[in-house]
């Protein structure tokens, strides 16, 4: 029990609270198809998060939240202006951009000696969830005690600080963002500014992002603000029992992906542990498949549902 | 209806030197037009004439070149409350999770303010307004599994529930079933009976002179603007269509009060 909460508690925790805090935010970047932009924000963090650990020198949160927040905005402008500019489809601008800033981070790293210290490619494509350990745990007690408490790893303490945060705005914009994301022109003519409210879960996915980068990598971040929300999906037409699926399901990422991941051998009798980002990403495929077959929207679904057709008229844009 | 003291009638809507372009091509020219202070105005012209655009312009949806907007003599800012906008049906993703009610319940929003959910008395009035065009049974029905024409009527409750005095409607009749273009004729005449202003976008030349009384006829700029009767000439589309040969016939066909050619 004392080896659980000293090695597995913390890390089982950051995990499932990155992937509630991203999966949570996924659904309003699925539900207006934006689910690319995440990715791209997920990698365009990166440069920021190198450059606010290398000017000072800590991981403290705030240096490299405010960096995130600068290349995510920086990285959002540009994507903006290579569309416009170039004319390309927006698909194609925003490839470009991520996957130069993603490089560019990569290539912070290795000429600002952050990897000397505890940043390097590993760490950024994997997380660094072991590294998140809680050796004053000495028994069940020590979850009651203050003194014990406070040398609780940081990162999973930020994590729960975000997913509050996250929480706390979809319960106050709960119905702003639904008809920002719905219809941004009648909101816009109604008064409810769509743009600034777009612009805010922007502002949140980087937020997450940051807060998400240690314990599960900035590439598994994708997963995580993509997988539970296209999960959800599949197995719901309801917007309130959609934010509820998304975040069982990426309960059962964070926590199931973890167990699996090191709980598991040790179960099995396995002598290596197996990379938990990657049992995350794996359990949340799975967990796909299964709401594909499942699901209201998949193949038994679709033979109930077969009755109401929705009959579409030729959309006369102009 | 919230009723100002003016010597002479308001119009609705008015517009001056307003010009619009995408990526410098001018899609609204100096358009220059007052609608009626009341009454049912199409607004008639050819693919490409601008006629969605008109409208976004006047909620600030697309970025002007030039131009000022009032509603009732007021700038939008002012007059929001007093305006409702129905745009087109293809302009959202109707496979988003949410009921015909939910969406209904948007046209509550501006009386339920930010940051709080919807009271219990708006949700009623959005239910209202569902009754309204017919739709009170399927007010628990995900969006996505309702027909176009229901779709539309969905779209419609929700401007009603807007309870505005000028609607701003982006193509009601397209795509929807004859009953439906019923049920959507029957509540534009109520609300002209109310002393309310629909302002639409209509492209069946055919019955746009039996359900406006007034039009303004557009491409890219303002060809002509009045009562229908008057308004709504050959010459005048011939004008509106330009050289669109089969669109010219259509449309002389239509002036003339026949649908044969249709």
């Amino acid at each position: 029990m004392t080896e659980f909460l000293q090695l597995d508690l913390a890390p089982m925790l950051a995990a499932t609270l990155a992937c509630l805090a991203c999966g949570l935010l996924g659904n309003l970047l699925l539900l207006t198809r934006q689910s690319l932009l995440g990715d791209a924000i997920s990698h365009a963090v990166l440069p920021g998060i190198v450059a606010g650990f290398w000017v000072s020198g800590t991981r403290a949160a705030a240096p490299m939240v405010a960096g995130a927040m600068a290349a995510a905005v920086g990285a959002t402008l540009l994507i903006a202006l290579v569309r416009s500019r170039a004319r390309l489809e927006p698909g194609a601008a925003m490839g470009v951009v991520f996957s130069g800033f993603f490089a560019l981070g990569l290539v912070l790293i290795e000429v600002s000696g952050a990897h000397a210290v505890d940043l390097d490619v590993d760490c950024v494509l994997y997380g660094q969830l072991e590294a998140l350990i809680w050796p004053a745990a000495t028994g069940p007690g020590s979850l009651l005690d203050p003194v014990a408490l406070a040398e609780f790893p940081a990162e999973a303490k930020t994590l729960a600080l975000v997913l509050l945060l996250i929480l706390g705005l979809l319960a106050l914009l709960w119905k702003e963002l639904r008809l920002a994301a719905f219809d941004p022109d009648f909101a816009r003519s109604i008064g409810f500014a769509p743009r600034a409210l777009s612009l805010l879960v922007l502002v949140m996915v980087s937020v997450a992002c940051v807060a998400a980068f240690w314990a599960v990598g900035s590439i598994l971040v994708i997963a995580a603000l993509v997988a539970p929300a296209a999960i959800a999906r599949l197995l719901t037409d309801a917007y309130a029992r959609q934010f509820l699926l998304s975040g069982a399901a990426a309960l059962a990422m964070g926590a199931g992906g973890y167990w699996a991941a090191a709980l598991a051998p040790r179960v099995l009798g396995l002598d290596h542990g197996l990379n938990a980002a990657g049992m995350m990403a794996v359990t949340a495929g799975l967990l796909l498949v299964g709401a594909c077959l499942l699901g209201r929207r998949g193949p038994a679904g679709r033979a109930q549902r077969r009755v109401a057709i929705p009959v579409r008229a030729p959309a006369a844009a102009e | 209806m919230s009723a100002e003291p003016h010597p002479l009638p308001v119009p609705a809507l008015s517009v001056q030197h307003l010009s619009v372009a995408y990526h410098e091509q001018p899609v609204l020219w100096d358009v220059s037009w007052a609608s009626p202070p009341a009454g049912l105005v199409a607004i008639v012209g050819p693919n490409g004439a601008g006629k969605s655009t008109l409208l976004k312009a006047v909620f600030d949806l697309v970025p002007r070149l030039s131009g000022e907007v009032r509603i009732f003599g007021r700038p939008l800012a002012e007059a929001r409350r007093r305006v409702g906008y129905l745009p087109q049906r293809a302009s959202v993703d109707w496979d988003f999770p949410a009921t015909a009610l939910q969406v209904a319940a948007m046209g509550r929003y501006p009386c339920a303010g930010w940051f709080r959910p919807l009271p219990r008395a708006e949700r009623e009035r959005a239910r209202a307004a569902l009754a309204e065009v017919d739709m009170a049974d399927l007010a628990a029905r995900q969006i996505g599994q309702l027909s176009g024409g229901q779709q539309q009527r969905v779209f419609l409750a929700r401007a009603l529930a807007l309870e505005a005095d000028l609607y701003l409607m982006d193509e009601p009749f397209a795509g929807v079933d004859a009953a439906t273009e019923r049920a959507i004729v029957e509540v534009l005449q109520r609300l002209t009976r109310e002393g309310r202003t629909v302002i639409a976008v209509h492209h069946d030349l055919a019955t746009a002179p039996q359900y406006f009384a007034h039009v303004l006829l557009l491409n890219v700029r303002a060809i002509a603007a009045g009562p229908m009767a008057i308004t709504f000439t050959p010459e005048n589309l011939a004008r509106t269509y330009g050289g669109r040969l089969s669109l010219l016939e259509q449309a002389v066909a239509a002036a003339q009060g026949g649908r044969a050619g249709l």
